[in-house]
């Protein structure tokens, strides 16, 4: 796959003109200090366990990442055929910062990492996004997270 | 993405993220993003570059200590061996036979792809050896058992059930096709010294192999089928977009 400004027109339009939600206002969390911050990794790349169930169609589930995990033994079930993923095949890093997030709290740039990420398949529909996302928000602030990065593929 | 971007944040947590598709980016007004002009599949660039990768993971994460926003903010390198001029001239490391012409036969279309699986596999083992892990598995079946029901969904689709227990048709094949994909792929990319993209292998394997071939043929009558479940994997996740133009609906 190539960067989307350089497919083929009709694809191209086709991905950037597809229908997303909008929305009127920003929400803004108060600027955090990256040093003191405490950060999780939220991805939509459908990414889990080998032990756990793949991804389905249209559902608005996650799978659990735990930051003690053997990164070896992710797997990424996405359904979609229309993303690079020799790139990620090659260095889960490409995709799943996990090492870099772990350098960068040794270099102290962060203050700590989550005991646990998270990971989603993209394209869910957001009225069932919702409130699986509030629930997430708990479960990341009962990990003492402040702030996350949202990865897509 | 933009999605959870609002939510998380409206709940108190701050987001960052990376933009692969900055107008999507634009359209949705998360609070901090950080738009990068890398392949879809690649938020952090290329792999084995950690050094870039974490100039990248870097950069958004500064966006958190702003004060204002919502932002976004621009990276503006592309990642190192990212020239169009060094993927020419990539081969898969192993050479097959032409596709077969005639598929009309499950036995001899099983025969013709355990043989590819066979000569793919020392370059797959290689794969596993190299990236310490493999992608392969998620449908929980083997390659041969993969290939078994691929050759006889070919050939007689109207005849097969469910190959995953709790799953459909449609996504049963599609957990197996993509766990054969999977493993072309990651033998076809398991030289280190070769760098090679999606795009590339995607063209090996849609236009140089019987695998390619007979995935072709099932989407075709999927599309067509009566199956919900494989009309459904038909439309958008059997054969990337870009190799759709070999396939009779598109």
């Amino acid at each position: 796959m190539v960067h989307v400004h350089e497919m083929p027109e009709h694809l191209a339009k086709a991905l950037i003109n597809q229908e997303l939600p909008t929305y009127d206002t920003t929400p803004w969390v108060e600027a955090i200090t990256l040093e003191d911050s405490k950060i999780a990794i939220i991805s939509t790349a459908g990414l889990h366990r080998s032990e756990d169930a793949p991804f389905v169609p249209g559902a608005g589930d996650y799978r659990v990442i735990p930051d003690d995990e053997d990164m070896a033994n992710l797997m990424m079930s996405h359904l979609s055929t229309n993303f690079d993923r020799t790139g990620f095949f090659q260095d889960v890093n490409t995709a799943f910062p996990i090492d870099r997030l772990h350098e960068l709290n040794e270099m102290g740039v962060i203050g700590s990492v989550a005991s646990r990420h998270y990971s989603f398949m993209g394209a869910t529909p957001p009225h069932m996004m919702e409130p699986v996302a509030k629930d997430l928000a708990e479960l990341l602030k009962q990990d003492g997270v402040t702030a996350v990065i949202l990865v897509p593929v | 993405m933009g999605g959870l971007a609002h939510v998380l944040e409206g709940e108190g947590i701050a987001t960052t993220h990376i933009s692969l598709i900055r107008e999507h980016t634009e359209r949705m007004k998360p609070p901090r993003a950080l738009a990068v002009k890398f392949e879809l599949g690649r938020p952090f660039g290329a792999p084995n570059q950690s050094d870039f990768q974490r100039r990248v993971l870097h950069e958004c994460l500064g966006i958190l200590e702003y004060e204002e926003g919502p932002v976004i903010q621009d990276f503006p390198d592309l990642p190192p061996g990212n020239e169009s001029d060094e993927l020419q001239g990539w081969a898969c490391p192993v050479n097959f036979a032409a596709p077969m012409e005639d598929i009309s036969d499950a036995d001899l279309v099983y025969q013709s792809l355990s043989q590819e699986v066979n000569l793919l596999r020392p370059w797959y083992d290689e794969a596993v050896k190299n990236f310490n892990r493999s992608a392969f598995g998620i449908s929980g079946k083997t390659t041969d058992e993969i290939v078994r029901f691929i050759a006889d969904l070919l050939v007689a689709p109207e005849k097969q059930k469910p190959p995953i227990i709790g799953e459909t048709l449609g996504i049963g094949f599609k957990r197996m096709a993509d766990d054969l994909r999977y493993f072309y792929t990651e033998a076809a990319i398991a030289r280190p010294d070769q760098k090679t993209s999606d795009l590339e292998v995607a063209n090996w394997l849609w236009g140089e192999t019987t695998l390619g071939k007979v995935l072709v043929a099932i989407r075709d009558y999927s599309m067509e089928s009566d199956d919900p479940s494989l009309k459904t994997m038909a439309v958008t996740a059997m054969v990337p977009s870009h190799q759709r133009y070999r396939t009779k609906h598109g």
